[in-house]
């Protein structure tokens, strides 16, 4: 199915968001991850379940000020 | 010493970590400081890259406190997405809160930073609002549960120092017991002087060290001012006057009488 990765259209295997993630090559990143706006812990990302259309966001530390 | 929340800290130099010519010498703006907080923020990570586990490794190597931010919201509800996305990804309670109103000033909306504030506060957050100088706002701030103030000198990377003095006194006479951060818009290192010297317990520097010249060497003088200005305060500056005022002792001056 096509979800959006960080604004990006992306075809998946994987229905979950961990198992997203890994297929999308994040695996073993520190990453933080959103789904159509809301914030989801990795703790609860097994059992998040994605559809066609999903928006992920996916983020990690960057510089700041 | 400043104490943020329950954390003491001896410095009261604070440095943001972007645009900074290379993470080397970031690095060694951070230990030319002696800082012993940076600011951090998020971004979208592309799985190739990975360039955020890059600078995430760089940070823990520096072994600082990081205080990540919530620059670039413009809502509440990104504001407070992107505190949780940042308190699972730094492993702290930490929240430089920014919700920006303006573009062109990058002027807090201070009506979504308090609804935030409150939002974060009332889950455990320990929020540092990047706020004005309004009093109003910052009563609201406290009330909310704010209990440190992040008030900006000026524009966000703007170098022009402390715009308005008036308004900055106000605030830190009216809050004399709330630990209040200068964060943005200072330029040079008089300006962080004039900072503390005016009692403000800390500042926040990024962009006049990243894009000085010598970045390690503009670190290095913002420490050494602010040390100054926070000596200077305690040791009780003198009150401006109008007219002069000799410091010879007059009496017994020749040629007179």
């Amino acid at each position: 199915m096509k979800i959006l990765v960080n604004g990006a259209w992306r075809e998946i295997e994987r229905d979950e968001l961990a198992g997203a993630l890994e297929e999308l090559g994040y695996g073993g990143s520190a990453v933080s991850t959103a789904v159509n706006g809301e914030f989801i812990a990795a703790a609860h990302r097994t059992r998040t379940v994605l559809v066609e259309g999903d928006r992920i966001e996916v983020l990690a530390p960057m510089q700041g000020g | 010493m400043p104490r943020f929340y329950q954390t003491e800290v001896r410095s009261r130099l604070m440095l943001g970590t972007a645009r900074y010519p290379s993470p080397a010498v970031l690095a060694d703006a951070v230990r030319a400081a002696r800082v012993e907080i940076v600011t951090v923020s998020l971004r979208r990570e592309s799985a190739g890259e990975r360039a955020g586990q890059a600078f995430w490794s760089l940070v823990r190597e520096l072994s600082v406190r990081v205080l990540p931010n919530t620059a670039g919201c413009h809502t509440v509800k990104e504001a407070v997405t992107t505190a949780h996305m940042a308190r699972e990804v730094f492993g702290t309670t930490w929240i430089k809160l920014e919700v920006i109103g303006e573009d062109d000033t990058l002027q807090p909306d201070v009506f979504g930073l308090v609804d935030a504030a409150r939002t974060l506060c009332a889950e455990g957050f320990e929020v540092f609002p990047y706020t004005t100088e309004d009093l109003v706002v910052a009563e609201r701030l406290l009330a909310a549960g704010c209990q440190v103030l992040m008030p900006w000198g000026a524009p966000i990377g703007s170098g022009r120092g402390l715009n308005n003095l008036f308004g900055l006194k106000a605030l830190r006479a009216h809050f004399p017991d709330v630990p209040l951060i200068i964060d943005a818009g200072l330029g040079v290192p008089s300006h962080a002087a004039r900072a503390l010297e005016l009692g403000f317990d800390a500042v926040l520097i990024n962009t006049a060290v990243a894009q000085a010249r010598d970045p390690v060497q503009m670190a290095a003088a913002f420490a050494q001012a602010v040390e100054a200005g926070y000596a200077a305060r305690q040791a009780g500056p003198i009150e401006p006057r109008d007219f002069a005022a000799p410091s010879t002792p007059l009496i017994g001056t020749a040629f007179r009488g």
